[in-house]
């Protein structure tokens, strides 16, 4: 092994972070265009999301086992399944239409989900915070009373979505089931993510297994730093930064080997 | 210097692994012009991936120990809903240099006018290379590797294409990649023959020239 300087290593995140700035760039203006509102689809596209959802759960007076206002709990719950949801769709397929780019030595694999999952983050908490700040003002919800709680499980989530992400995209490179499979995988953990109920409203037996599913521990603790005291909330945040750092791992390694693979066209 | 050592590839088909080439070695020295010459299929434009660092070999090192270019071609690595400008942007992003300042050589090169600022999807094949050829030009490297100039555009443009090339920059090194040893005579300094996996240089130029088309005969 050769030693790697300090000087080395900075120069290197230098190139790196100007290759991600690049793409950034280029994908805004690939996905957006410069066409009507162009750029604000970024978070206008979550935003109808998360209203829409919002309207329909207030309208049908959804269960959700709580005595909470259902605004608040449509934003808390809907938005944290956009953020987790949407980047492994970002990520599943994204090395094949950048082949091309990959003809420049410094665009490796992991810089284009890089860059892809920096805007799908982005949307998606610009879309959380400005509706947030719009239900507040309007007086629809109470402002939380933990906001450093709420942006620590929202970062909590946001890096389980970037490593699922990293790791469905860089395993659909080997095979096409990945893409297959996912769409039904999302549809079907929409329902289990927390998003639509609180823990401590179901039996026992339920919990128990849901509690698996890493994403659930985040949504309950953004909904303990919403609404506190009005609610019992269940997670364990240690769990789910062992699923994440185990996650973050794998799609590391797998990105590697596929990142060697690679033929740029 | 750029150098080869030991150089092998193999692609996995679903036949097993096949190979490229191994065992190649290969030492560019600054200002050296090298042409390698194979046939349709030798391996050349996997080689000069491979010497990009655009690809990494199955097994051996590539050692750059100086600025190397992308392979230039003709045909260009094209977003094709971004612009021509946009797409010059995205290259000099990535290469750390302000695009603002290459604008008008660009603009002047590629003789593309008011296309310059259309989507690339709306260009001809003849327009795609002169956008490509002028955005490979804006940025500089010791060492330019060139993929198989095929003949597109004019005579007016092939012309204007090597005295940028090869004039202007006749101090740097460049490493071609051709199936015709006539343009590797007309720019080379050195030749290597890409054969059956195998990468040979002769003595001379000639010597190289005279393997490739005893080699190239015996094939057909």
């Amino acid at each position: 092994m050769s030693s790697v300087s300090a000087r080395q290593i900075l120069r290197s995140s230098a190139i790196q972070w100007r290759v991600i700035h690049a793409l950034l760039l280029r994908e805004i203006l690939t996905r957006f265009g410069r066409h009507n509102i162009g750029f604000l689809w970024l978070f206008v596209e979550p935003m109808l999301f998360t209203l829409g959802v919002t309207a329909l759960w207030t309208l049908s007076k959804s269960l959700h086992g709580s005595n909470l206002p259902i605004a608040a709990f449509a934003l808390t719950g809907y938005s944290t399944v956009l953020l987790w949801r949407n980047m492994p769709a970002r990520c599943i397929g994204a090395i094949e239409p950048n082949l091309s780019l990959m003809y420049h030595r410094n665009v490796k694999v992991i810089d284009i989900f890089a860059a892809r999952l920096l805007l799908e983050v982005g949307g998606a908490t610009i879309s959380f915070a400005v509706l947030s700040i719009v239900f507040i003002a309007t007086g629809l919800i109470e402002p939380p009373e933990d906001v450093l709680q709420v942006i620590g499980g929202w970062l909590m989530i946001a890096w389980f979505g970037v490593s699922l992400a990293m790791f469905l995209g860089a395993l659909a490179q080997e095979s096409e089931l990945v893409d297959k499979l996912w769409h039904p995988a999302a549809y079907l953990l929409f329902p289990l993510s927390g998003a639509a109920f609180l823990v401590d409203a179901l039996p026992t037996d339920a919990q128990h297994y849901l509690l698996y599913l890493p994403m659930v521990h985040g949504t309950e603790y953004i909904r303990e730093g919403y609404f506190g005291s009005r609610i019992h909330a269940h997670y364990d945040l240690v769990y789910m930064a062992a699923f994440n750092t185990l996650l973050l791992l794998l799609a590391l390694a797998k990105i590697r080997k596929v990142g060697r693979e690679v033929i740029p066209e | 210097m750029i150098r080869l050592l030991d150089v092998s590839k193999y692609y996995s088909t679903r036949f097993g692994s096949t190979k490229v080439f191994d065992h190649v070695n290969l030492r560019v020295e600054p200002g050296e012009r090298v042409g390698i010459l194979g046939r349709n299929g030798a391996g050349k434009s996997t080689m000069i991936r491979l010497i990009s660092g655009a690809e990494r070999p199955t097994s051996g090192r590539v050692e750059r120990n100086m600025t190397v270019s992308w392979p230039l071609a003709f045909g260009g690595a094209f977003q094709g809903t971004l612009t021509g400008i946009d797409n010059l942007r995205f290259i000099c992003r990535i290469y750390g240099i302000d695009p603002e300042d290459k604008i008008p050589f660009v603009e002047d090169f590629s003789e593309l006018g008011l296309y310059l600022r259309e989507p690339v999807r709306s260009y001809s094949s003849g327009m795609r290379a002169r956008l490509a050829f002028a955005i490979s030009m804006v940025i500089e490297f010791d060492c330019f590797l060139i993929d198989e100039i095929i003949a597109v555009g004019d005579a007016r443009f092939h012309a204007k294409c090597n005295y940028e090339l090869f004039e202007k920059r006749g101090d740097r090194a460049m490493i071609i990649v051709s199936h015709d040893a006539a343009y590797i005579r007309d720019h080379c300094s050195r030749a290597a023959v890409l054969v059956a996996g195998s990468l040979y240089e002769k003595g001379s130029l000639d010597e190289s020239f005279d393997f490739y088309t005893q080699e190239t005969a015996r094939a057909a």
